[in-house]
């Protein structure tokens, strides 16, 4: 049977900063993932980050991804595209399909960086084409480079909404408006700017109410709600759309860590069920790590420092490092991903995450 | 709509160098995007049709994990077309309900 | 429906926030000459602009969270943090002249060219007024962010802030 010290399941941001500690550390490493080419969602990511220069702020997103992706090949990474793992055994042995063949891999350490997906929403007409995920418009433009649509209507303030909404403009395409039930945006005012700017009217407290068409989005009803979310008779309005692009949340995809054993907890602010671990990115089995989304919905940059974290923290664990190292990497990550967990924004994060660890300590 | 230029990205310089055939049409595709995409390229929206009102499906999620965008393709139903890489001559039917095993392409 | 003002209602920051926030320059300077305004209003952790000025004119210190404050007076309105700042919300804008000048980043396609008359909106997309392009200057880096110059009567120097996207060209 195939064998590695440390397998990393999914080659988005966190699995590739993963690989690159954990080879720096002199691991042997092997990331897996199910799709045709790494970088999970960080090469949609045209707009530039934020953050402190450690945090490579004001570089667009794909070319940190680009600069992860060559630190692999150089470090001699073993990376297996189109490999989807569908199994995490006792022993440490993961199951994947290969190119239609079935495979095992024996690995000493996993780490799960298996992200997150989009939500959906339900509504009249929210299964005709041209509703789809908000990142799903991402990908067409950014990636594939054809236009899902012309005329979009946006569903969330997020910063997936806003960024999204941005990007499909400089796509070529027009957004007719950004609708946000809550009633207040949710995402960066400097990214709801760009789009105010660019004409797109927002309208908070605004919810869906149906989506017309025969074989494909014709038109959209919004309609405005009350305090208590309730919509408001008399208040809706019909837009001319062709796409209706959905930003309402994403959820960690977390079935391989509940197949494997790993202990959960209710987090709702980080997209509900979400994998225990501790800070070393270890979840309730151990030689079992997690990282990125799959541990709580936040960002790209974060999902790098826990993927380094988990990285250095396995390849410690192994012997690669020793603990007075080990320590000083994790504690300089540690300051980085805690920067990024501050403000308004980043608060209520900091705070899930916290609650996160909290639950590990209670099961000691 | 395939978007040329680009205020970010590098101008897109590739070529149509393949074609699939769409339900018996002819439809020019780029080796090696995902079907979907060439789909999208040409206009065309609907992907396939629920099994018991027939009603019309699209794509949704894009990157392979919700199954909306599933199509027979050279004979093999429940494809992924947006993950699916494009083959010149590649046979593209909307599936109709579930698919079946052995569909004539 | 009266819409409630500020950024987390409308997406742009009011005058009141403007006003507040330490990054945006005095009237008095703004007529002196050209010097950057920095329209971040909310705590993000995030310090670019601060890198960028090769003059030390902008501070966020720590934690990486602060509103960036400008010193106006060593400001000389270079514009090099208009294309660093990842929110494309810096802006340079010069009232010594006869009309305003007012210099945006910008990342559509196609860009305008230097000469050209094109309309000029305000925070909420609106076109306001007409205006001649004086300057589009692409750095390598900047990274894709153009800087386009603008300039307009001086009536508007608080309200223009950027330019109607422009018909897109030669893709067929």
């Amino acid at each position: 049977m195939k064998r590695t010290e440390i397998a990393i399941i999914g080659a988005g941001p966190a699995g590739l900063s993963c690989a690159v500690e954990a080879a720096r550390a002199g691991a042997k490493v092997t990331l897996l993932d199910e799709n045709l080419k790494p970088g999970g969602q960080l090469f949609k990511q045209i707009h530039k980050f934020f953050g402190s220069r450690e945090h490579q702020a004001g570089t667009r997103g794909f070319r940190i991804g680009e600069q992860l992706l060559k630190e692999t090949e150089e470090l001699g990474v073993e990376v297996l595209l189109n490999a989807a793992v569908y199994g995490i055994y006792e022993d440490k042995t993961l199951a994947y399909i290969k190119d239609g063949k079935d495979y095992a891999l024996q690995a000493d350490r996993i780490v799960i960086a298996a992200g997150a997906s989009e939500n959906a929403l339900a509504f009249p007409g929210c299964t005709l084409p041209g509703v789809m995920g908000a990142g799903a418009a991402q990908t067409m433009i950014n990636v594939h480079r054809v236009l899902p649509g012309k005329k979009i209507l946006m569903v969330g303030s997020g910063n997936v909404g806003l960024i999204v909404s941005y990007q499909l403009m400089q796509a070529g395409a027009d957004v007719v408006a950004l609708i946000e039930a809550a009633p207040q945006i949710g995402g960066y005012g400097v990214h709801a700017a760009k789009i105010r700017r660019a004409g797109v009217p927002v309208y908070v407290s605004t919810t869906i109410k149906e989506v017309i068409g025969e074989e494909a989005v014709e038109r959209v009803v919004i309609t405005s709600l009350d305090e208590k979310w309730q919509p408001v008779p008399g208040t809706e309005r019909t837009l001319e759309a062709d796409t209706v692009c959905l930003a309402v949340g994403l959820s960690p995809l977390t079935e391989l860590a509940w197949m494997a054993g790993c202990e959960f907890t209710f987090i709702p602010p980080l997209g509900g069920h979400v994998p225990i671990h501790d800070e070393n990115m270890e979840t309730t089995l151990p030689g079992i790590y997690v990282a990125g989304d799959i541990t709580g919905v936040e960002e790209a940059s974060s999902a790098m420092e826990e993927g380094r974290l988990a990285g250095v923290a396995s390849a410690e664990s192994l012997g690669y490092y020793d603990e007075e190292t080990a320590k000083a990497l994790k504690d300089e990550i540690w300051q980085r991903l805690n920067s990024l967990r501050t403000g308004p924004f980043g608060e209520g994060r900091f705070k899930a995450k916290i609650r996160q660890l909290q639950a590990r300590r209670q099961l000691a | 709509m395939r978007i040329k230029h680009h205020p970010i990205l590098d101008d897109d310089s590739r070529k149509c160098n393949a074609s699939i055939i769409v339900d018996g049409k002819k439809v020019p595709a780029i080796e090696g995007e995902p079907i979907a995409a060439a789909l999208l390229a040409a206009g065309i929206r609907k992907i396939r049709e629920t099994s018991k009102y027939h009603k019309p499906r699209g794509i949704f999620c894009a990157i392979g994990r919700c199954t909306d965008c599933v199509m027979i393709v050279d004979g093999v139903p429940n494809v992924r077309t947006c993950v699916t890489p494009v083959r010149d001559g590649m046979v593209v039917r909307t599936q109709k309900g579930l698919g079946e095993w052995g569909e004539k392409p | 429906m009266m819409e409630k003002k500020g950024v987390l209602y409308q997406g742009f920051p009011s005058m009141e926030e403007l006003e507040k926030s330490p990054g945006v320059p005095s009237k008095d300077r703004i007529r002196k000459g050209p010097v950057a305004c920095i329209e971040c209003v909310q705590e993000i952790p995030c310090n670019p602009c601060e890198e960028a000025c090769p003059y030390g004119a902008i501070k966020v210190g720590k934690p990486i969270t602060n509103l960036p404050v400008l010193d106006q007076d060593k400001c000389i309105g270079c514009g090099n943090c208009i294309a660093a700042c990842p929110g494309l919300a810096i802006f340079v804008v010069n009232g010594a002249r006869e009309k305003a000048q007012i210099s945006f980043p910008y990342e559509y396609h196609p860009l305008p060219k230097r000469g050209d008359t094109v309309d000029c909106v305000d925070r909420s997309g609106k076109v306001v007024t007409s205006g001649r392009v004086l300057r589009v200057v692409k750095a390598p880096n900047y990274d894709h962010t153009a800087v386009i110059t603008v300039e307009v009567d001086q009536a508007y120097i608080d309200v223009v802030r950027s330019i109607k996207r422009l018909e897109g060209s030669d893709d067929e």
